[in-house]
């Protein structure tokens, strides 16, 4: 019997007084007792996970809102987190990466002007001011001092931003030190135009990295650590002063797209398990690896829905009787699809055996 | 900076099984490709190993119930 690394080397630590002989008995009794919890042939360990999970998720709270550590960051707990996770969500409600940086900037050292430089900025915040000149057709934008001191910016960079962004036909010149002027061009004096530039104008990016919306950086351990709202995997990854190895985001598609099926994997067991523990719950670890590897198997995430894993599903059966029946039955009949009967919800549609447990088996009998 | 994702914290390490430990595999296991999960041919964390599609690729996992897990995908192009 081949006993796994870690049951190994639990017992190597807990024998370390022990003399030769009584290792060895200790050695046989583990291995026997293992030999006898393994899951047995047969065993039906889907249904024990999604009870294990579902049972446990019933006393979750519903409570979607939850300010999590210090600060006011929104985080989704909960049910809703977990339904999130499990159902494969491309887009998620809070998205929010746990930024870990490099020495020594992790002792805190300019901690501030790095959780600036992530956040993105957008124009509507470097500006204190709009207003709306009818006669002369433009735009007049008063630059908040402050802002750009401590965003190391100055009016003419903000220009020449305006001007690289906004299309051909509007002009931006500088009037004052921080006072812009964006005028429409001869041709399209149209007040309407004028409001659609206005909010083009806000929306313009200026620096940071894309995606992130608020920065809030913490002390966990004996480090400094940023934990950002809005999640950009990768551009985060590129940056100089993050530690790109431990750098995580909860959001699971882009650790598939940047970091590969794998780390999604693991990445879908770390934040369910996250969720579970958070909400005092005990649920084994093993019921979310199978979880998260089902999801997994086909190279791609696949959520638990209609739309991920149930169809996969090979039997047209198994997969009419999970949602919208009709509509598969339907499918199934229109292009001649073939059911073998493999699998368990079709053999309890047609009143046979299911291949689990016992009914797994067949008999063999010798003929002589 | 680009950075190697193959040293992130979630990604295990992958290796491709030559045509010797991929015949050995198959024999010990009675497993056909078909029956692997599957890793697509463009996934992040195999492009340094130059997969072709079918190869087989070896995962070393970090379990924390087992300790280390070996876990094998094919790879594929659909």
């Amino acid at each position: 019997m081949k006993l796994p690394p870690k049951i190994k080397d639990d017992i190597k630590d807990a024998t370390a007084n022990l003399n030769v002989a009584q290792k060895k008995i200790v050695q046989d009794m583990v291995e026997k007792k293992y030999a006898r919890m393994r899951v047995q042939a047969g065993e039906c360990v889907g249904i024990l996970s999604a009870e294990s999970i579902g049972e446990p998720g019933t006393q979750m709270t519903l409570n979607t809102f939850h300010f999590a550590g210090v600060a006011e960051m929104n985080v989704t707990v909960g049910l809703p987190r977990l339904i999130e996770i499990l159902d494969g969500r491309k887009s998620i409600s809070t998205p929010n990466m746990e930024v870990y940086l490099q020495p020594p900037y992790n002792k805190g050292k300019d901690i501030k002007k790095i959780a600036n430089e992530i956040k993105e900025i957008k124009m509507s915040e470097l500006i204190s001011e709009i207003s709306l000149n009818i006669a002369d057709s433009s735009l007049e934008l008063s630059l908040d001092k402050a802002i750009l001191e401590d965003l190391e910016l100055d009016s003419k960079t903000v220009k020449t931003l305006l001007t690289k962004k906004l299309k051909a036909g509007f002009k931006a010149e500088l009037a004052e030190e921080f006072l812009i002027i964006v005028r429409l061009s001869e041709k399209t004096k149209d007040l309407k135009e004028l409001y659609r530039l206005k909010e083009t104008i806000k929306g313009v990016y200026v620096k940071g990295v894309k995606g992130v919306t608020q920065v809030l950086p913490i002390k966990k351990g004996d480090e400094f650590i940023i934990i950002t709202a809005g999640s950009n995997f990768k551009a985060i990854l590129k940056l100089d002063y993050v530690d790109p190895i431990r750098t995580v985001t909860n959001d699971i598609f882009q650790i598939e797209e940047v970091l590969g099926i794998e780390a999604a994997r693991s990445a879908i067991i770390n934040e369910a398990y996250k969720v579970i523990q958070e909400q005092g719950l005990n649920v084994d670890i093993r019921h979310l690896m199978l979880v998260a590897d089902t999801m997994c198997v086909n190279g791609k995430v696949k959520g638990i829905t209609r739309y991920g894993i149930i169809r996969e599903k090979t039997s047209v059966l198994a997969r009419a009787s999970f949602e919208t029946p009709l509509r598969h039955i339907f499918n199934a009949a229109k292009i001649g699809e073939e059911d073998v009967l493999n699998s368990v919800v079709e053999n309890v549609m047609i009143n046979q055996p299911v291949p689990i447990g016992t009914g797994l088996p067949g008999l063999v009998t010798k003929v002589k | 900076m680009e950075f190697d994702i193959t040293k992130h914290s979630l990604t295990p390490k992958h290796t491709k099984l030559d045509s010797k430990e991929e015949e050995k595999f198959l024999e010990d296991t009675k497993y056909r490709k078909v029956h692997l999960p599957k890793v697509f041919l463009e996934d992040p964390s195999i492009q340094h190993l130059k997969p072709v599609v079918g190869d087989i690729i070896k995962i070393e996992r970090k379990s924390p119930t087992a300790g280390v897990a070996y876990f094998y995908r094919v790879v594929s192009d659909e």
